[in-house]
């Protein structure tokens, strides 16, 4: 405690860089997510090379995929750059399968339904099959968000500053305070982000409140 | 930059001795082994066992809890707690591994909790039916039934494992991870670069190993697409979108 009162100030810009590198992504990444979702959903032979191939770029460990970055996009070494991409990676990768799970588990007759009222194309699937893949989106965004949390810490070792960099100096020079601080800063960012999930989703989804107010 | 990757790829220095790729790679295999087996056997049987009781289901709930916590912050905090009151080299190893352990718990958990979870009531009454002691159901229909979820747990739990391993490094642990922090810490960009592929490269291997077991061990009536899993089977009553509200707790795939 008496650490975080004198240092509040240094927590609170690291949360603000650790919010940007983990929280940046998650917007990226469920933009680039549901073209690909959709089309491994509407066109069911490209399922399995669309999951496979972004499942194997989520088996690619944060360290090595931090590192390799530069080689790729061509970047400085501790360009924060290297760690937005690579973050993007991580939640296009657990998006996409959410995605097209959730489009997919739309109930045939629902399609049908739309499609006699006159529900078409992009108009269906904005007004139709979208909103009612949310809850199943949103799940896998709340995964992704509790995920990119903790993994950019991890961002400290390559130099990218967040909060990670209080675990690296409270281990380095054995100040617990520290320590403490940045893991408990780093668990309350996810919470709270996972909140703001939730509550998104709440406000998106105002049928399933009605179905709870019945049952 | 590439071609200097290149060249520490080449170099024969590089794949000899106990800084070689061989040895390091194989450090890293054998942490990767020793963590999964320890983890299983306390996270299969309690998944088991919950899963087959309905009882004390918010082990699940605590473990997956633990990961909101970062993993980075965890590996140093039981560093510098156990680090001190263990003596010689032992010193970095055994907190890396009471770590990894600690990690590879909650997918290997979740997956066999959903697996025997996910089982049909039919099959379990059926089997209890043709009167199968309570063992019996577990081993004969639950565990099979489980596999495909208890081995995606599996998968994610090794992955988790492999990454987690090069971060635990930097506390001192041998493996792969050496080149990163090593390489990271003296500015020795193609030493870094080339264990991050040699990461990379091992991660999708294992990984790629664990599902061509998973195909051959999984009673092919369980493949996807023959279970109503939001997959072919989808208009058969409650679709998953009313269903869900998974959120962490039923994705095994979280890893650092």
């Amino acid at each position: 405690m008496d650490w975080l009162s004198t240092n509040w100030r240094t927590v609170l810009d690291l949360a603000v860089s650790h919010l940007y590198l983990a929280g940046l992504p998650l917007g990226v990444g469920l933009v680039v997510a549901l073209p690909l979702g959709w089309a491994a959903k509407s066109w069911s032979r490209t399922y399995p090379a669309i999951i496979t191939t972004t499942g194997l770029l989520y088996t690619i460990p944060s360290l090595a995929l931090f590192v390799v970055m530069p080689i790729v996009l061509g970047t400085k070494i501790l360009d924060p750059v290297n760690v937005v991409v690579a973050m993007t990676i991580y939640t296009v990768a657990l998006l996409v399968r959410t995605v097209a799970d959730g489009l997919r588990a739309v109930p045939d007759h629902v399609e049908q339904a739309a499609t006699a009222m006159g529900y078409r194309g992009l108009r269906r699937l904005l007004g139709v099959e979208l909103p009612l893949a949310v809850p199943v989106i949103a799940s896998g965004l709340r995964v992704a968000a509790v995920s990119n949390v903790s993994i950019v810490s991890i961002a400290s070792l390559i130099g990218v500053s967040q909060l990670g960099d209080l675990l690296v100096d409270g281990y380095n020079r054995v100040i617990w305070g520290e320590l403490v601080t940045g893991i408990a800063a780093c668990v309350v960012l996810a919470l709270a982000l996972d909140l703001l999930l939730v509550a998104g989703t709440r406000m998106l989804t105002p049928w399933l409140r009605a179905q709870a107010g019945r049952a | 930059m590439i071609s200097s990757l290149l060249s520490w790829f080449t170099d024969p220095a590089s794949w000899s001795g106990g800084d070689g790729i061989p040895s390091r790679l194989l450090e890293h295999v054998g942490y990767t082994v020793v963590v999964i087996v320890l983890a299983a056997a306390i996270a299969v049987p309690i998944g088991l066992g919950v899963g087959h009781t309905g009882r004390a289901r918010w082990l699940v709930t605590v473990a997956n809890s633990l990961r909101a916590v970062p993993t980075l912050g965890l590996l140093f905090a039981v560093a510098l707690w156990l680090g001190p009151t263990i003596r010689g080299a032992l010193a970095f190893t055994i907190p890396s591994i009471c770590v990894l352990v600690l990690l590879a718990i909650p997918p290997l958990l979740a997956g066999t909790y959903a697996g025997i979870e996910s089982v049909d009531p039919a099959a379990r009454d059926a089997a209890e039916g043709v009167g199968m002691s309570s063992l019996q159901v577990l081993r004969q229909v639950e565990l099979p039934n489980a596999l495909p979820l208890l081995l995606s747990g599996l998968r994610s739990a090794v992955l988790q494992v492999v990454a987690t391993a090069t971060i635990a490094a930097y506390i001192g642990l041998g493996g792969l991870g050496r080149y990163l922090v090593d390489g990271i810490a003296l500015g020795d960009y193609p030493t870094t670069a080339g264990g991050a592929i040699l990461v990379a490269v091992l991660a999708v291997l294992l990984d790629g190993a664990i599902a061509l077991v998973q195909r051959r061990v999984v009673s092919p009536g369980l493949r996807a697409g023959s279970r109503a899993v939001g997959g072919r089977g989808k208009d058969s009553g409650n679709a998953p979108v009313e269903a869900t509200d998974t959120s962490l707790l039923d994705d095994p795939r979280v890893r650092a």
